[in-house]
């Protein structure tokens, strides 16, 4: 408590307020003009578990909803193409309302909380992903379709057997963007009290101190890496036909 | 009150915080809401918004477009690219109100930090996209390498650099949203700053700057349509 009052006074009158003080005595939050501060780091290191593993979940659960919902409206739209600019307006709506301006849209339905937070991150989602699909099916050549036809396939199995399979790099890309923009628009979640790093970066309605920043920061970047990676090694293992292709 | 009263009614009074001024039950009988104050928050938005595009425009642009005319620094530029997708909006805010300082200079460089990669690097994909023999032929039609990127490569990878440029208008804005954080004060205001506001400005917040984003953005598309040469214009699927 008397640390986030120390806080409190060092937002309100900057450094000048500790300058008469010798900055040891002083705890590390109260140091704003100190960007990082190594004592602070090791002993609350662990106050970043939670948020992260609620992070994760945000962005997994999230990017999953999206995905399968623009997989599913983009396999309905393939062959439908009068469906396909509507549907692209539509995604478009979702995908440039601001996040934290949809949170509190949906906050009179669905309430404050992680389930707010996690229908816009999917809805921001469905765009990119729709695109992509619909990009990785245009991209097969007509060939290649008359030729799978020729061998007697059916338009069914056309699309699960040929289309889909070459289309795989133009979707995990998407789905690669997807998962990047959202684990860094989760950090907004807090607003909306749905946890996730975000907390460490903006607590108790003030934003925190460099040190907790750039902790949250660091995390959110290397779970971002990791997913990319993680993505393009996917990549290559479901098509081993060709060589990955980095977008 | 039924399920279906209650969303109704929170809209209705954040239709009403947008319009009329009415007095704050937390900060004292303070005016809070109406028109003009509405209008205030809102040009401010966009005001550091177009600010910041303005310098992420000046400096990724020419840049982008120069790299992809020499199809030069492709990996250097995918990876901006995606450093810059994983970048932390909040966290950007909170570093430079802590560490530079609040006020409309430091908001409008770290905003325009956000809207440089894709900026940059759509320029450089659409330039690399263009068909060789096009730069070719302007090449043996005695054009020099600056009126080949201004009058062949920029009107053929119009929608792709115009596809950036909106990306980076609504990262932008969306981030300016909480731009009061660092001593700006934009719509976000509403939205951030509830406890003066209460729970109708908060929902006018968000009404509002959905519809700042959206009209931006059918104004860019609208651009983008201005802008592409005639001869372009067939129908896309």
């Amino acid at each position: 408590m008397s640390s986030s009052l120390l806080l409190a006074a060092a937002g309100e009158v900057g450094g000048d307020f500790f300058k008469e003080r010798t900055s040891d005595t002083l705890p590390c939050q109260a140091k704003p003009n100190e960007p990082f501060c190594f004592d602070w780091a090791r002993e609350n290191i662990d106050r970043f578990g939670t948020p992260t593993v609620q992070h994760l979940e945000l962005v997994v659960i999230s990017v999953l909803i999206g995905f399968a919902i623009a997989f599913a409206i983009a396999l309905f739209a393939h062959r439908r193409s009068w469906l396909q600019p509507p549907l692209l307006a539509a995604t478009g709506v979702l995908y440039t309302i601001p996040s934290i301006a949809f949170f509190f849209l949906l906050l009179p339905v669905t309430g404050i909380g992680k389930d707010t937070a996690i229908i816009a991150l999917a809805a921001y989602t469905l765009q990119i992903i729709y695109r992509n699909t619909m990009l990785g099916l245009a991209n097969v050549p007509a060939s290649t379709k008359d030729a799978a036809r020729g061998m007697g396939y059916t338009d069914r199995q056309i699309l699960w057997r040929v289309e889909l399979p070459l289309a795989i790099p133009e979707i995990v890309a998407g789905l690669r963007v997807a998962i990047v923009s959202t684990i860094a628009i989760a950090t907004l979640a807090v607003f909306i009290g749905g946890g996730g790093l975000g907390t460490q970066i903006y607590g108790g309605g003030n934003l925190t101190f460099p040190t907790s920043v750039f902790i949250a920061l660091a995390i959110v970047l290397l779970m971002a890496m990791v997913f990319h990676v993680a993505l393009l090694v996917a990549q290559r293992f479901l098509t081993p036909w060709r060589k990955a292709r980095v977008a | 009150m039924s399920a279906l009263q209650l969303p109704l009614g929170s809209f209705g009074g954040a239709i009403e915080f947008i319009f009329s001024e009415q007095t704050s039950n937390v900060t004292g009988g303070a005016k809070v809401g109406g028109l003009e104050q509405a209008v205030e928050l809102a040009l401010k938005q966009l005001e550091v918004t177009a600010l910041a595009l303005a310098v992420a425009l000046v400096l990724a642009l020419p840049l982008g477009l120069y790299l992809g005319h020499k199809g030069k620094g492709e990996l250097v530029l995918v990876g901006l690219a995606n450093a810059g997708r994983a970048l932390p909006e909040l966290a950007l805010i909170a570093l430079v109100a802590a560490l530079i300082g609040i006020g409309l200079v430091p908001v409008t460089l770290a905003l325009a930090v956000l809207g440089i990669p894709p900026i940059i690097s759509n320029a450089y994909v659409g330039v690399r996209q263009v068909d060789p023999a096009a730069v070719e032929a302007a090449r043996g039609m005695g054009m020099g390498e600056l009126a080949i990127i201004r009058k062949v490569e920029l009107p053929l990878a119009i929608s792709t650099v115009m596809g950036g440029i909106r990306g980076a208008t609504i990262a932008i804005l969306a981030t300016a949203t909480i731009a009061p954080l660092a001593g700006v004060e934009t719509l976000g205001d509403y939205i951030i700053n509830a406890s003066i506001y209460g729970d109708d400005g908060r929902l006018a917040g968000a009404i509002l700057v959905a519809l700042l984003a959206l009209s931006l953005e059918g104004l860019l598309a609208l651009l983008q349509r201005r802008l592409t040469s005639d001869g372009l214009k067939v129908k896309t699927v």
